[in-house]
């Protein structure tokens, strides 16, 4: 049968999301092999230390992620709502589900007047689609809109993002432990086993420069891969409900990002246009990729995303344009 | 889902299982046996239609298909496309009540289309309606990317007859792959055809 698909698979994406992964662990490896080398330098046991940190780090970590559907609720103030409550809620999500083949996560509506969404949740099973009722009732979204948000949190849901996001902030968290544990032992255990004092007083802040920089790079990395991920979420929710271009308005909407785009005539506009400094200094800030605020964020730029979503826009309206694509 | 689309962020399409289509006519003559339901005759196939020309085409071509049979004696009636709140387009098949076999291979050959078009992925659900003397109404939902059923009995004012449903199930259950996962049986109020 001559079965063919047009989702294109995005190569690129892939392969920064592997770079920044890849990266996340060497940075790692480093860290810990630089501490056991320090540590064996001043004649002081690592291992223990190691060991313990791990066992702190990945048990909060673990908690965090095993109750991530409960604290993140919490936090939030939502309320689970039945099918009855949220009829047209619960009736997008069932058909996005049945579209994409995965199980239904349970939904709660927020009282947060702020239009947002997210999902969490350990697995499939426990997980959680929270909407805002600023985004539900004040935002203006279409219900096409509204379903274009739902794909993306569904999507994060599929791409197991609670975990995956988990995982690599553990090798932070055990590197900021290890940093700490390594410090106390040295302050309070060091003088004990007849080391000399100047050896000491050189390892600690070798130690919180080593710290400094470890946990710099691994947060730059987490958030970089982080808004992969939403890279990710934004790409596989449009090709869910074929619909790219309600997902860029909804975005722009939540964003506030409607104001950017001209009511007035460009003609009409023209001769003003020496008073529109701050707008168009504005523009070119947000534009992002080279921007200090962007390397932080957790979330890719505006731009960056509806450029993406431009992307499957076009693809969608090109029939078999990648017969073997997976994606 | 792979450990490498997880890790990736990837997500594949489901493509459709079709051929369980055709085990409808004799789980049709099950239900009547057992419950006194008969096929109303409609059925419809339900897709999201994504944005783009390529689609208007095949919809365009799945037309065409389905009206072929106008031409046939004791052929099929006028198919309707519509689209439900959800946005979902809703391809409506009606045939006499008899006509069950007719009305399944209708609606197999809208999805062939659909999938041979590429668009396997976005189908949603295939529903044949049936409904007994006492006018209840009970319709057999068909997933595409699980290949089972599930019966869905609507009542007034979105409530669904749960117990009919379960019934359904039972006597259904050695003709039907039925969907065991009683969470993924969504209801499809107000669907066309229904």
């Amino acid at each position: 049968m001559a079965t063919q698909t047009r989702y294109a698979p995005d190569r690129g994406l892939t392969v920064r999301m592997t770079a920044t992964m890849f990266l996340l662990g060497l940075v790692f490896v480093a860290f810990v092999a630089l501490i056991i080398g320090i540590m064996t330098a001043a004649h002081a046991s690592g291992a223990s230390i190691i060991l313990v940190a791990l066992i702190f780090g990945g048990g909060s970590a673990f908690a965090s992620l095993f109750f991530s559907d409960k604290i993140a609720l919490a936090a939030a103030g939502a309320r689970e709502v039945s099918p009855k409550e949220a009829p047209e809620l619960h009736g997008i999500v069932d058909r996005l589900c049945a579209l994409a083949d995965m199980e239904k996560p349970r939904i709660a509506i927020a009282p947060a007047r702020m239009p947002n969404a997210f999902a969490t949740g350990r697995n499939s099973k426990n997980s959680v689609l929270c909407v805002t009722e600023g985004l539900l009732y004040h935002s203006g979204l279409t219900q096409e809109e509204l379903e274009g948000v739902l794909a993306h949190e569904l999507s994060h849901v599929a791409h197991k993002d609670v975990q995956v996001m988990t995982y690599a902030s553990l090798l932070a968290i055990v590197a900021g432990l290890l940093v700490r544990f390594a410090f106390y032992s040295e302050l309070f255990g060091g003088g004990r086993r007849g080391n000399n004092d100047g050896n000491a007083a050189l390892l600690i802040p070798l130690i919180m420069l080593a710290s400094a920089v470890v946990y710099a790079i691994s947060f730059l990395l987490i958030r970089l891969l982080s808004r992969y991920r939403e890279l990710a979420a934004d790409r596989s929710g449009a090709l869910l409900t074929q619909n790219p271009s309600a997902l860029m308005s909804a975005l722009q909407k939540v964003s506030g990002g409607m104001n950017q785009i001209p009511t007035q005539d460009l003609r009409a506009a023209e001769p003003l246009n020496a008073f529109y400094f701050a707008p168009a200094m504005k523009l070119s800030g947000g534009n992002g990729a080279g921007s200090l605020s962007a390397i932080f964020s957790t979330h890719p730029s505006l731009d960056k995303r509806l450029e993406q979503l431009q992307k499957i826009q076009r693809e969608l309206g090109q029939p078999g344009a990648d017969p073997r694509g997976i994606q | 889902m792979g450990f490498l689309d997880t890790l990736f962020g990837r997500t594949k399409p489901v493509q459709p299982k079709l051929d369980d289509l055709f085990g409808l006519p004799s789980a049709a003559i099950q239900l009547e046996a057992a419950m006194g339901f008969k096929p109303t005759g409609s059925g419809s196939v339900s897709f999201r239609a994504p944005e783009g020309k390529p689609f208007a085409d095949i919809q365009k071509e799945v037309l065409e298909l389905l009206a072929m049979d106008d031409g046939k004696p004791g052929g099929g009636l006028p198919v309707e496309v519509t689209k439900d709140t959800y946005g979902y387009t809703w391809l409506v098949s009606n045939h006499m009540s008899d006509e069950i076999e007719a009305l399944v291979t209708d609606l197999h050959a809208v999805n062939s289309a659909l999938v041979d078009g590429g668009f396997g992925p976005q189908l949603l659900c295939t529903l044949v309606a049936f409904t007994d003397d006492s006018h209840r109404r009970l319709s057999l939902v068909y997933l595409y990317k699980r290949g089972t059923f599930y019966p869905f009995a609507p009542l007034s004012g979105n409530n669904r007859d749960n117990a009919l449903e379960l019934q359904a199930k039972g006597i259904l259950g050695d003709d039907l792959r039925m969907e065991q996962d009683l969470t993924r049986w969504f209801p499809v109020w107000g669907a066309p055809g229904l």
